[in-house]
This record gives C-alpha cells, structure tokens and sequence, in this order.
C-alpha cells in the first residue's frame, strides 16, 4: 500500500468513526434536539414541575375566541397534534401567519387545571409557496385553509382546470 | 500575467519549480475559464432575482414577504455546497499534499462564510415578520450557526501557524470533522421538530412551490453556484500569484546578495 492510499484510508477512517459517534450521540440524546413538545407526548416529555417549556402543534379549527384582557388584546385557542388538544391562553400581539388550521410554537407553562399559558405564540410556516390567485382558485373548489396544508403542489394545475 | 509565467523557469533549480510547475498551467486554464464563468454567473443571478423580486407573484400568506427567499434559500445551498468544496479540497491537501487545494481551501473560507452570514441575516430578517422571532435556537438554525463558526474557525487556524504547511494541516483536519454537519443540517428539519419548515425541493419528490416561484430560485441558485465558482477561482489566482512574486523577489535578493 502507498503512502497515499494510506493516507486515504486514514481521513476516511476517522470521518466515519466521528460521522458514527455523532448519530450514536445524537440518538441519545434526541429529545434534546427538540424544539417544542407535542400536546400527546406533554406526560412523556414535558419538564416535571413549574417550568416553561415550547407546546407545539396546530391551532385547531374552530378553536380561536379573541378576548380583551385590560386594554390588551388576548386569544383562546386549542393546540392539536392529531391525537390530543391543549387549550392556550395567550396575551400580546400574535404574528402575521397565526390563523386556524396553521402551526404555531408557543413558550409558556402548564397550569394546575391543564391549561397552557402562553407568553410568546411563534407561528410556523409549512413548505408550501403559493401564489394568491392558485389559493383563491383552491378555496374555490373546496378547500380549507383552517383544514391544514393545500392539496399537493403537482395538482394544482389539475385544480385551475377542474374549477 | 504572461511575464510572470515566462519568468518562472528563470528561477533556480529547486523543489519551488516543481511546486510551481502545476500552478502554472492552473493560471493559464483559469485565466480562460474565468470570464465566461463570472459572466454567466452574474447575468442568471441578475436575472433571477429581478425576476423573483419584482415579477413573480406573492404568496397567498406571506404576501410580499416571501421574496426573501429569492436570497436566503440560494445563500444557504451555497453556504453548504461552499463547506463541501472545502472539505474536498481538504482531503485533496491531506492525502494527496495538493498545493493548489491548500490554497483554494484558504479562499473558500472567507466566500463559504460570506454566504452563511448572508443566509442567517436573511433568514432573521424573515423570521421576526413571519414567525414572530428574530431567531430561535431550533436545530436548523443551530446547526447552520455551528456552520458559520466552523468557517470562521478556519479562516483563524489556517492563518495561525507561522509555518504555512501546518496551518493548511490544521484547517484540513478540522474542515474534515467539521463536516459532519453537513448531513446535520440537511435532515434537521426531519430528524427534529423545529420552527423552520422542511425542504420544498427535495431530489425524491415534486417541489412543493409553485413553478412561477420556483424559476426565478433556481435561476439565482445556479448563478449564485457560478459566483461562488469564480469568486474562489479569482482569490486563488490572486494567492498564486502572490505567492509566485513573493518567491521571484525572494531569488532577486538572494542574487543580489
């Protein structure tokens, strides 16, 4: 073996040796990596005691009452994985993608009646880019935004032509 | 630039004529190659983004917003396919002893870490309208930040030695670990739940972006990959050439000594 093979096998030795020891890291310590907690996995992996932590899911349909606290605005609203809902309170100005049917990232803590109090409210944008009229045509033919993601981009020409 | 390259052999018979025999014929290829790459370069990104900033259309949600992305998505593919390159030209340095890829790896630093900052500077400027915060410390967003100080980092090491070979030494061995994030911040929006979305063009399925948007991105996209190509290509020309004149005045003085 030359020097140079040697020295080949070498740097790709030690890059999947330290690739290796990454994922095995990782995968140890893979909640950690999280940004937030799903409403279903809150007994799981929510931190034990008073402490804040991120709620994460989809602010369920239906689901938005605005109120006033003081002279501030305030919303209601329930997060959703799918499986289980938490309902939200939050008081403050929310972002410009928050609606129903959208993801949002909230920090805040549990309280004793089940509640989750909000102090900042993130929305989440999906991977979907769409231009307004390919929306209005979509809600059109029957979808619902409050529903969750739009039908898959490669139909939405199909979509132009059925509406 | 001719003079110099006809001025080489004049030098004394030394191991430098052999260093230098080959970063001749890569001044000459280059210097051909260089115009037509930096023009292509420049006019798809020119064209891209006039057309992604002023004539494609909004989106339904973010409205005008979105036409960050024309400029965030092309700097953040480019800060990864830049860290790529110096990880290629890494291995080149450490097995082969390639003197060229020593000194592109030099001039790819500063460029890769050029586009990061862009790309983290683009995506706050996106995120506090859109998401409501400027920054979050989700796993996309760390682990291109993790990419950012990894360049910085060997922008420093390369230029810390006094005796040039151990710096190139030293930046190769960390470019080369430090290439584990790469496939980190690939799959971060997978492996974890963040606030970034996933990719909306992946190699395996249908971009999930209408084709009036996705054009005018990949237009900049491939202009920008141009750019990043002749930028490096320049620096390295320069740092060649550098390096050729400082040898010629180091044979002058030694002549006249």
């Amino acid at each position: 073996m030359t020097r140079k093979n040697r020295r080949l096998m070498l740097v790709g030795g030690v890059v999947l040796g330290l690739g290796t020891a990454t994922v095995l890291l990782f995968q140890a310590f893979r909640s950690t990596g999280e940004l937030f907690v799903v409403p279903s996995k809150i007994a799981a992996n929510a931190p034990k005691g008073d402490r804040a932590f991120r709620l994460g899911g989809m602010v369920e349909a239906g689901s938005l009452q605005h109120l006033q606290e003081g002279t501030k605005p305030a919303v209601e609203f329930r997060v959703s994985d799918g499986i289980a809902s938490v309902e939200v309170k939050f008081v403050g100005i929310l972002p410009d993608l928050f609606r129903e049917g959208q993801g949002v990232v909230t920090l805040g803590k549990l309280r004793p009646d089940g509640t989750f109090a909000a102090q900042e409210v993130l929305a989440k944008h999906d991977e979907n880019y769409m231009p307004g009229d390919m929306a209005d045509e979509l809600k059109r033919t029957g979808w619902k935004p409050e529903n969750g993601a739009p039908p898959a981009a490669a139909l939405w020409n199909a979509a132009k032509v059925g509406g | 630039m001719s003079d110099v390259n006809t001025a080489s052999p004049a030098l004394p018979a030394s191991r430098n004529l052999h260093r230098f025999a080959n970063p001749g014929r890569f001044l000459r290829l280059s210097g051909r190659i260089l115009p037509p790459v930096a023009l292509i370069g420049l006019a798809l990104t020119v064209a891209g983004l006039v057309w992604g900033l002023f004539f494609s259309p909004a989106d339904w949600q973010q409205h005008d917003a979105v036409r960050i992305m024309y400029v965030h998505v092309p700097a953040a593919w480019l800060a990864s396919f830049g860290y790529a390159s110096l990880a290629i030209a890494s291995i080149a340095s450490l097995v082969w002893r390639h003197p060229l890829a020593d000194l592109a790896a030099v001039e790819i630093g500063p460029v890769g870490a050029a586009f990061t900052a862009l790309c983290l500077a683009t995506g706050s400027l996106w995120g506090k309208p859109m998401w409501g915060a400027w920054w979050v410390w989700d796993a996309r967003m760390t682990s291109v930040l993790v990419l950012f100080f990894l360049y910085l980092g060997h922008i420093a090491l390369v230029r810390a030695f006094d005796d040039q070979q151990r710096g190139y030494r030293a930046g190769a061995i960390l470019a080369l670990v430090g290439v584990v994030n790469l496939p980190i911040i690939k799959y971060s929006v997978d492996w974890w739940n963040t606030l970034h979305q996933p990719a909306s063009i992946t190699l395996t399925g249908a971009p999930t972006m209408a084709p009036s948007m996705l054009w005018p991105l990949l237009l900049v996209a491939v202009g920008g990959m141009f750019g990043f190509a002749a930028l490096v290509t320049a620096r390295t020309r320069a740092a060649v050439m550098e390096r050729r004149i400082r040898a010629l005045t180091l044979a002058q003085v030694r002549a006249q000594a």
